[in-house]
């Protein structure tokens, strides 16, 4: 057992630190939310260079071929940085899902386009029943050697901006809702594709995206037909830990800054610091910060080495959906008054944590499942 | 970074319960919470001795194992896991022991690390008194020097073990004159000499295992002085942080999670088991979660002891969340088991032997003992976070 991380990691992390924070000063977050595209296209080839985007992608296909909690290093950075953009969607949720089963050509033709910056990718997996099951209704109807998809899809992050979209569509009806699922790489251009951006409260990009007659080719089907949904569950797994690596660089930033300021700022004649109420407040959030640290790295290791995990998982994204509000409820209050206006910079990560605890499962979600796991 | 254990940890967690299955077939215990303060069976610390299993982590030289805390930390993870009474030696094995050797003389390490190596030292906790509880530099116990002996005057209370103990562990004043942290320092007293009145102190629960001390003229021979004189003070803070540092302040009451478990399986209500009810299957996943956030803490701080270093803050850390855990359990077994939580252990139709209302009302002073969650955080503030004391 060694729960510290590696030399290369602690070096990943500060210089993944020091970029992130030269070119995401919150000036720059604001700007990027407010703009249409909500992302710096200039910075995403920057982090391409870095070899950001094909970070565990064979080398191969243009990556370093460097591991999951590596990634997981990087995510938390990211978290803290607030950084706004379509990384996770890209290699997350498109990438990793194309690595996992993707045929080589599949693998030759968008991997190492993914790696150099020059492709963005998303996932279309919820629906109007905004929920994680297997509840699929959008429909991939065969003709030919196409199929046809008809639906509407909703909180696709990024898909305004996506060249590609994984859309998961049902087949045909099985026995269960499970079987029948299967996943389509589709061009974002194709006719009959409508993206409307939604407005949300972390101002990321969740888009409603209809499909109207879209014609897929046969060979843009990512693995086996009707047996998608064995890739999905494993999706949505990486992709809550993903969310949980950002949610600890969140909070853990979210109470470094209330350290500070509690240290700052004076009343009574006092920092606010030395009073005891502040002081256990501040101790609260420290031990749910370092517990959403610790549930998520053991997850991400987890997931890097290849174990079967998903009571780990279950365990970290519960944890992290209530920890963080927890958290930012604290920092709020020890923030005061300045801490709720829109020139201060614990707004942008309440809005985020908010939306971190809904998205890939919530805490009731993953209740679920570890009562299934407990044999309840 | 690495979150599996070894395959020998593995196949040693596997020998723990091993024998706690067979000594649990044989009838030498009954699964219960709070087993490992308040669970007294020389037999039972005996076989744990004859194993080697009480000082697992000290050096080889004083006749530990020379083993790591994740190690310990597994073996105690199983003992609490099967209520096992360990009572008898857990104190000294955890805190006492370490401490004799991080500060005793030669000949101390000799006289006493057998003794608890082989299970025959039970040391009770003479720390705080009357007018020192988490205030406890403030402590009045005298100790004066009269030739080769110091005499001991003064009261303990909430001695744990007290009842049982053949050794009291004694913070004592040394130099009245002194500033109040200064003029403290620390003994082994053999609770038979002339003098020490133990008097019981019965909980919440009607239960014994906290006592008051009474030390009138004892005459305690100079060689039982641990450490440096009037330097007491920083030996009892670093070993405090072992005291916080287990996996008791997790599992403490574990074996009622495991039978409240097994009684929403096994219980219907309207014909479907209790565990099928969306709102009890979110109770009992929530309280796993919180367990199995509170072990990773737990690592951490068995971690950060096998590199060598007092575990500070984060012992504090895991005992203020676990200590609050085990609250949260008690209570949340109370609320499924309704208005059968509320029987008592004795009572005609208690459910789990009664371990709900006893863990309930016990599980109150774990928040206490060792450092009140107030005072933990107060290290985490200042020690951790950087927070000003003024």
């Amino acid at each position: 057992m060694d729960l510290a991380l590696s030399e290369e990691q602690e070096m990943l992390k500060k210089m993944a630190r020091d970029f992130l924070t030269e070119k995401f000063p919150k000036t720059v977050v604001k700007q990027i939310e407010e703009s249409e595209l909500g992302y710096s296209p200039q910075i995403w080839k920057e982090m391409a260079e870095l070899g950001w985007m094909g970070l565990v992608f064979p080398e191969k296909y243009g990556g370093t071929d460097m591991s999951f909690l590596d990634l997981a290093v990087l995510l938390e950075e990211m978290g803290q940085a607030c950084l706004p953009g379509p990384y996770l969607s890209t290699v997350i949720l498109g990438g990793l899902p194309i690595l996992d089963i993707g045929s080589d050509e599949q693998k030759q033709e968008y991997l190492p386009r993914i790696a150099n910056g020059e492709l963005i990718f998303t996932l279309a997996l919820n629906e109007t029943s905004a929920r994680y099951d297997a509840a699929i209704e959008v429909k991939a109807t065969a003709d030919n050697n196409t199929y046809i998809l008809n639906g509407t899809k909703l909180f696709v992050p990024d898909a305004h901006i996506a060249d590609y979209i994984l859309c998961v569509a049902r087949t045909s009806d099985g026995a269960k809702a499970e079987d029948g699922i299967t996943i389509f790489i589709v061009d974002a251009k194709s006719p009959g594709i409508s993206c409307t951006v939604l407005k949300t409260i972390a101002n990321d990009k969740l888009c409603e995206v209809v499909f109207d007659q879209v014609r897929v080719p046969k060979e843009n089907i990512l693995g086996e037909l009707d047996r998608g949904w064995g890739e999905v569950q494993k999706v949505i797994e990486r992709a809550a830990v993903a969310k949980c690596c950002e949610m600890v660089g969140c909070i853990q930033r979210a109470l470094d800054m209330t350290i500070d300021y509690a240290k700052e700022r004076r009343q009574f004649d006092r920092p606010i610091g030395s009073f005891q109420v502040i002081q256990h407040y501040c101790a609260d959030m420290a031990t749910d910060v370092d517990g959403t640290r610790l549930s998520t790295y053991q997850a991400a290791w987890m997931l890097s080495q290849g174990l079967p995990c998903s009571q780990e998982v279950a365990i970290a994204k519960a944890w992290a959906g209530d920890a963080c509000q927890r958290v930012m409820a604290l920092a709020h209050q020890i923030h005061g008054a300045i801490g709720v206006t829109i020139d201060h910079d614990l707004q942008y990560y309440t809005r985020r944590a908010k939306a971190a605890e809904v998205t890939f499962g919530d805490a009731n979600f993953y209740r679920e499942i570890v009562a299934q796991g407990m044999g309840l | 970074m690495d979150f599996e254990f070894s395959e020998e940890q593995r196949k040693f967690r596997q020998e723990v319960g091993d024998f706690l299955e067979e000594e649990l077939r044989q009838g030498a215990f009954e699964p219960s919470c709070d087993a490992w303060i308040m669970g007294h069976s020389p037999e039972f610390t005996r076989k744990v001795a004859q194993r080697g299993w009480i000082g697992l982590t000290w050096p080889k030289e004083y006749g530990g194992q020379g083993r790591s805390y994740i190690d310990r930390l597994i073996l105690a993870e199983e003992m609490l896991r099967y209520g096992a009474p360990a009572a008898c030696h857990w104190f000294a094995d955890r805190q006492i022991g370490g401490s004799i050797i991080a500060f005793g003389t030669e000949e101390q390490k000799r006289e006493l690390l057998p003794k608890i190596l082989k299970g025959e030292a039970y040391v009770g906790l003479g720390m705080s008194e009357p007018e020192a509880g988490s205030d406890l530099a403030s402590l009045q116990t005298r100790a004066i020097e009269d030739g080769d002996d110091y005499i001991i005057d003064g009261q303990k209370v909430w001695t744990s073990g007290g009842s049982h103990m053949n050794w009291i562990y004694l913070l004592a004043r040394t130099d009245p004159e002194a500033p109040k942290h200064r003029g403290i320092s620390e003994f082994i007293v053999d609770v038979s000499l002339p003098g020490i009145t133990v008097r019981p102190i019965v909980d919440i629960t009607g239960g014994v295992h906290f006592n008051e001390v009474f030390f009138d003229s004892v005459r305690v021979p100079k060689k039982y002085l641990i450490g440096e004189r009037n330097r007491g003070w920083p030996q009892v803070l670093n070993q405090l942080d072992y005291e916080r540092s287990g996996m008791e302040r997790l599992m403490g009451n574990y074996p009622l999670f495991g039978a409240l478990i097994q009684y929403t399986k096994e219980t219907k209500r309207n014909g479907k088991p209790l565990s099928e009810e969306p709102v009890i299957r979110s109770k009992l996943a929530q309280l796993k979660i919180e367990l199995e956030i509170g072990r990773l803490h737990m690592y951490r701080v068995a971690q950060v002891m096998d590199e060598g270093r007092a575990p500070n803050w984060e012992s504090a850390m895991s005992k203020a969340y676990g200590t609050a855990f085990e609250q949260r359990l008690a209570s949340t077994a109370i609320e499924i088991l309704g208005l059968y939580g509320q029987l008592s252990p004795e009572s005609k139709w208690v459910p789990l032997q009664g371990m709900a209302s006893h863990s309930y009302l016990s599980s109150k002073g774990y928040s206490l003992q060792a450092g009140t969650s107030e005072i933990l955080k107060n290290i985490l503030a200042l020690r951790k976070l950087g927070l000003p004391s003024q």
